[in-house]
């Protein structure tokens, strides 16, 4: 360690080693929702959009939607859309007016899972 | 970074150090493969029992911690800072010239279970002494090398616990920034809670998140004795470290959408507190800190953070100092080979 030029030589070639490796791929973060998180509409969704920052792995990702009662409110038709694999779709029952929580738990295409949960309203 | 390693980088944070506040912050440099064979033997005989200075990003439920950078945080990860940058300026004092310091460090972070990781750190150091006599002084300080092990993740609570132990091993650095010829040992208890679980009616509050590290430092010799015969005491020090996070991603993705464009959406503002308080050998209660406000912005493969370090009282120090890091996830960048634990599990 006490030779500059080695640690110098070996930061360089740990570089350029990840210069020359493959794109890889990460946890999935919720970049938006719609409806979005926290929200209030005013109609009521008939369909919830989850948007990620990775690709997602179908067979391990879930999102259910529950009422305030802790009903479950989706119809359980979890698609990842087959134009963006990092985008997850829902339908939804009809919705009377309350709030509603999402729960979801994904799994990216290089397996790190990720979850969260997020609420929005639909308003009278 | 450990306490005990921001500690050591900053001697201000040293009660019995030489200098205070003005000689040096050494984080952390090394690579495995840079290391000389006794410098590997030595590592793989002290990762057995001492623990970790590079700081670590990782989750809790919902809630991603970033790296933070002057306080360790609780978790296991393979990661890298390369490089985290210092610059500490120090007015003239006590017949001591005025100096500008420059560190660039290396911390690397090596998950051998999903549980447990190994880290080594090291840090070059340039010194230069500003005004008559212009000099300068560079090498690297004392390796650092240690191991964490997480004991308690409660996604529901966003809550972390993690044991670790450091040891700055004394006499691995250059000589001529007058390392310690000792060793010392650190064992910690590190700590993380995201404050997601709070009501829905506190919206803005569920995206705080703190961080903190209790620790002590255990020298290997009580003093040491110079060469004119001067008697310097080596006491045990507590250190505590706490970092207070506001995460913009949480708050985006978990508790309201305000539409924050990019880049501002994955900041998290934060401010680290970093305090040093000697238990014994006459320098019982005299304690030092720092206070560092900054930001991190974490993308997918990897943070870039900047912060300011503010001496906490006068015993530290006057002078504000300046550190920025680029900080790698290893495991996200290299999931299938260097970025996964090396036995069972991802």
């Amino acid at each position: 360690m006490r030779n500059p030029s080695v640690l110098s030589c070996a930061t360089l070639l740990l570089v350029l080693s990840w210069a020359g490796a493959p794109r890889a791929v990460a946890h999935a973060f919720l970049d938006h929702a719609a409806p979005r998180v926290g929200s209030t509409v005013s109609q009521a969704p008939i369909e919830l959009a989850l948007s990620f920052t990775q690709n997602l792995e179908p067979a391990f990702s879930t999102v259910e939607v529950f009422d305030e009662k802790g009903a479950k409110v989706d119809k359980g038709d979890v698609t990842v859309d087959p134009n963006d694999g990092a985008l997850l779709h829902v339908s939804l029952n009809p919705l009377p007016h309350g709030t509603y929580k999402v729960v979801w738990h994904v799994v990216s295409v290089d397996t790190h899972p990720t979850e969260g949960d997020f609420t929005f309203q639909v308003a009278p | 970074m450990h306490p005990s390693a921001f500690r050591r980088a900053i001697p201000a944070l040293r009660p019995h150090h030489r200098l205070a506040w003005q000689s040096a912050f050494s984080c952390v440099c090394s690579v495995f493969f840079c290391l000389r064979t006794e410098a590997i033997l030595l590592t793989c005989a002290s990762v057995l029992v001492v623990g970790a200075d590079a700081a670590a990003h990782g989750f809790a439920g919902q809630r991603f911690f970033p790296a933070t950078l002057v306080t360790d945080d609780p978790f296991v990860a393979d990661e890298m800072s390369l490089p985290t940058i210092t610059l500490v300026p120090n007015p003239a004092s006590d017949g001591s010239p005025s100096t500008v310091e420059y560190d660039v460090s290396v911390d690397i972070s090596k998950r051998i279970t999903t549980n447990l990781d190994i880290e080594i750190s090291s840090t070059w150091q340039n010194i230069k002494t500003t005004g008559p006599g212009n000099s300068s002084v560079t090498g690297f300080a004392n390796l650092d090398v240690g191991s964490k092990y997480l004991l308690l993740v409660n996604a529901p609570h966003e809550f972390l616990l993690s044991v670790g132990v450091d040891a700055e091993i004394g006499g691995t650095g250059s000589s001529s920034l007058g390392v310690d010829r000792f060793s010392t040992i650190s064992p910690g208890l590190f700590f993380g809670k995201g404050l997601g679980d709070l009501p829905r009616s506190l919206p803005l509050l569920r995206p705080f998140a703190v961080t903190g590290v209790l620790s002590m430092d255990f020298p290997t010799q009580n003093k040491t004795t110079s060469d004119s015969g001067d008697v310097e005491w080596n006491p045990h020090v507590l250190g505590t470290g706490l970092a207070i996070e506001y995460s913009i991603p949480y708050l985006q993705a978990s508790v309201m959408d305000l539409g924050i464009p990019k880049p501002f959406n994955r900041m998290i503002p934060l401010v680290e507190f970093n305090f040093q308080t000697p238990v014994d050998r006459g320098e019982r209660g005299l304690t030092t800190g720092i206070i560092c406000p900054g930001i991190i912005w974490s993308t997918t493969y990897f943070q870039i953070g900047f912060e300011a370090l503010i001496p906490a009282n006068p015993r530290t120090g006057h002078n504000v100092g300046a550190i920025g890091q680029l900080h790698f996830y290893l495991d996200d960048m290299f999931p299938h080979t260097i970025g996964k634990p090396l036995f069972g599990g991802r």
